[in-house]
């Protein structure tokens, strides 16, 4: 039961990975990490 | 066991952070391996990060009212969680391995005791309120970051303020705030295990729900087992491994797999333990 449950759950997060891909998700994410991060080093 | 675990904690933060000139000019990469996250707690701020934080990756898709979910980086964080679960705590944080090394300063120790351990469920507010509700729906910065993570201020803040002087212009009380909460983590690793992993961390909240599914797991075998409580007495978050083998906050240190008499316990890929156990029971 665990196993099939685990590998649902695999399925389910390549097929999340490949609709964010499509979603462009990766290119919020892309310009938001190559430039500093003003909150995160706490002056933002 | 302690410095297999030790070793392969240095050797990931130096992958994770493998841009060593970004120290030195106190810039961040900006290469395209920045498209995928890490599995640790990884400011994607910090000088040497060639890769990006999940945590901050969430906040970074959500805040955009375009997405306002995310499926790339709730995919990557369940393929993470699901194979591995909170091995990636034990062995693949770089943040984890900072407490673990805190934690081993001489010092009088505190136990995660029955009553301490109620603060297990402080991450999973942190998670949905400050990493999921009010990046979505209530404001437009990642509030994980930039309220609580203690990880950027370590990783991200002190090298770049150290380099860059237009920044150190623009310190202000938030960066007071953050400071004061690194402080505080910094002083309860020392005499409590891995505080921030137990009772803030929102990525170890996310696979800890993994813990029981993953097919990286913590295994016994029940006719090995003499109930000695060793696993118990070793174990840093008071966990009884024999009983509870599948535990939401194990972060699959392998102390009690060590100091098992019998080899009771075992690690491993399911199937790869799971033999195992047959192997022992013949």
């Amino acid at each position: 039961m665990k196993k099939s449950v685990s590998y649902v759950v695999f399925i389910l997060a390549v097929i999340f990975i490949v609709l964010g891909v499509y979603r462009d998700e990766v290119v919020e994410l892309f310009t938001k990490a190559i430039y500093i991060c003003l909150e995160c080093v706490g002056i933002g | 066991m302690d410095r297999k675990r030790a070793f392969t904690q240095l050797i990931t933060t130096l992958l994770y952070n493998a841009n060593l000139k970004g120290f030195v000019e106190g810039r961040i990469y900006q290469g395209t391996s920045k498209n995928i996250c890490v599995p640790g707690l990884n400011c994607y701020s910090c000088p040497g990060a060639i890769a990006s934080c999940p945590i901050g990756s969430l906040q970074a898709v959500v805040n955009n009212p375009r997405y306002k979910f995310s499926f790339y980086v709730v995919g990557l964080l369940a393929l993470f969680g699901v194979i591995l679960g909170r091995f990636i705590c034990g062995w693949l944080c770089p943040f984890g391995w900072f407490q673990d090394l805190l934690n081993k300063l001489p010092s009088r120790k505190l136990e995660w005791t029955k009553r301490l351990r109620n603060l297990r469920f402080l991450k999973y507010i942190i998670l949905a309120l400050f990493v999921l509700i009010l990046p979505t729906f209530f404001v437009s910065s990642p509030t994980f970051c930039q309220y609580i993570c203690p990880a950027g201020t370590l990783g991200a803040s002190f090298p770049l303020l150290a380099t860059n002087a237009p920044l150190r212009a623009l310190i202000g009380l938030n960066f007071y705030w953050k400071l004061f909460l690194l402080i505080i983590i910094t002083v309860l690793s020392i005499v409590i295990y891995r505080p921030f992993c137990y009772g803030v961390c929102p990525l170890g909240a996310i696979y800890s729900v993994f813990n029981k599914i993953s097919f990286y797991q913590l295994r016994v075998n029940k006719e090995k087992c003499i109930s000695c409580q060793k696993c118990l007495k070793v174990c840093k978050f008071n966990i009884y491994a024999a009983y509870d083998c599948q535990s939401l906050e194990c972060i699959r240190c392998g102390s009690c797999v060590s100091s098992c008499p019998t080899e009771a316990l075992s690690m491993g890929f399911r199937n790869k333990a799971k033999d195992e156990n047959k192997k022992l029971t013949k």
